[in-house]
């Protein structure tokens, strides 16, 4: 811990801590946390796993959609390394997020290890919350600012988990489906929100069309596949449209 | 039940769920260095990152995991195209989106069975 600075400004790291914090209750990402981190406690308790495990795997992972891929499989009798492949593969989409990021959170002073937190709690809600988020607050106070958010998710995320750990017996199926719902419905309007530029428009598109069809052609690494073929696409599309306006 | 086997879930979460998970996080710190905010190769790799994300969507509505499967996918599919239908007409509001999508699917759901 560094000493912190004579005559400190309002964007201190903890007040923009703070910030993130409170930025938390107003995300419409909490509710969707809740909600989903509801049916995982839930899925986690159907399959056998303790609580703390679950929750484990909550500030661990970080990464529903993952989660139940684990959940799921581990608790189907799935060999661990095939189980292994496929969170590996769900989670390729992190690095494109950590990577898009990251050089909006840094200063000139900041040192890679200051980014090692940002990073972990980059998750699709987290990311999106952040793209729209940070560029409102002073650079020096993103870090801060993401952190707290972070966190805040996360916490609802833990907690919300034991909930649905326990209520699991007496949550109703259409409940249950309504709640894993929540997931890919809040990660499409929210990215059809944040797609400002054409290239984001049409990777969301292409993206979503693609990756069934991969699915089913059982190519394998099939979201690796719709990222690079459809990202790919889409900036070039949106090159030759900026090329000849 | 010997140690290893009290411990033995813990090993596997952490060789099965966190590893593979957070070394993409960890490549993404590394890859990021350097790289200008503004640049075009932000624009590519914003691009690649919301076709993943697009994809995952799409898959978890298609091929749904647990309760989720248990409602007709005709319903899933509207329920989505209804979120954000809602989502651009009422003021692009997020809440009204997912709320619309969640409400489409339990009453289609109750509707058309499941």
């Amino acid at each position: 811990m560094s000493p912190p600075p004579a005559g400190k400004k309002p964007s201190s790291p903890a007040a923009a801590f703070v910030a993130g914090l409170k930025a938390a209750t107003t995300s419409v990402f909490t509710f969707v946390i809740i909600g989903t981190y509801i049916s995982i406690g839930a899925l986690g308790h159907d399959f056998g796993f303790s609580v703390l495990w679950v929750v484990l795997s909550t500030l661990l992972m970080w990464a529903g959609p993952a989660q139940v891929i684990i959940i799921t499989a581990l608790g189907a009798g799935a060999p661990p390394a095939e189980v292994a492949l496929a969170v590996g593969l769900s989670g390729v989409r992190l690095m494109p997020m950590v990577v898009a990021l990251l050089p909006i959170l840094k200063t000139p002073a900041t040192r890679n290890w200051e980014l090692v937190l940002p990073a972990h709690f980059t998750a699709a809600s987290m990311w999106v919350e952040a793209l729209r988020l940070a560029p409102r607050v002073p650079r020096a106070a993103r870090i801060g600012l993401i952190n707290g958010l972070g966190t805040a998710f996360m916490a609802a995320a833990v907690i919300s988990s034991i909930a649905g750990f326990y209520l699991a017996r007496s949550l109703p199926v259409l409940l249950a489906g309504a709640l894993l719902f929540l997931t890919p419905i809040s990660f499409l309007v929210s990215t059809v929100r944040n797609s400002r530029q054409l290239a984001d428009r049409l990777a969301l598109v292409i993206g979503l069309v693609l990756a069934p069809l991969f699915t089913l052609a059982d190519i394998g690494l099939d979201l690796m596949w719709t990222g690079l073929v459809g990202g790919t696409g889409a900036y070039l599309i949106h090159r030759v449209r900026q090329a000849t306006r | 039940m010997n140690a290893l086997g009290e411990f033995a879930p813990y090993l596997v979460l952490i060789l099965v769920g966190f590893l593979p998970s957070e070394v993409w996080r960890m490549l993404g710190v590394v890859a990021a260095r350097g790289i200008a905010e503004d640049s075009e190769l932000i624009v590519w790799v914003r691009a690649v990152a919301t076709a993943i994300l697009a994809g995952v969507v799409a898959k978890l509505v298609i091929f749904a995991p647990g309760a989720l499967a248990t409602m007709p996918l005709a319903v899933r599919l509207v329920a989505m195209a209804a979120g954000v239908a809602a989502f651009l007409a009422l003021r692009r509001s997020v809440f009204a989106g997912v709320a619309t999508g969640v409400g489409v699917l339990v009453m289609g759901t109750l509707a058309f069975g499941g």
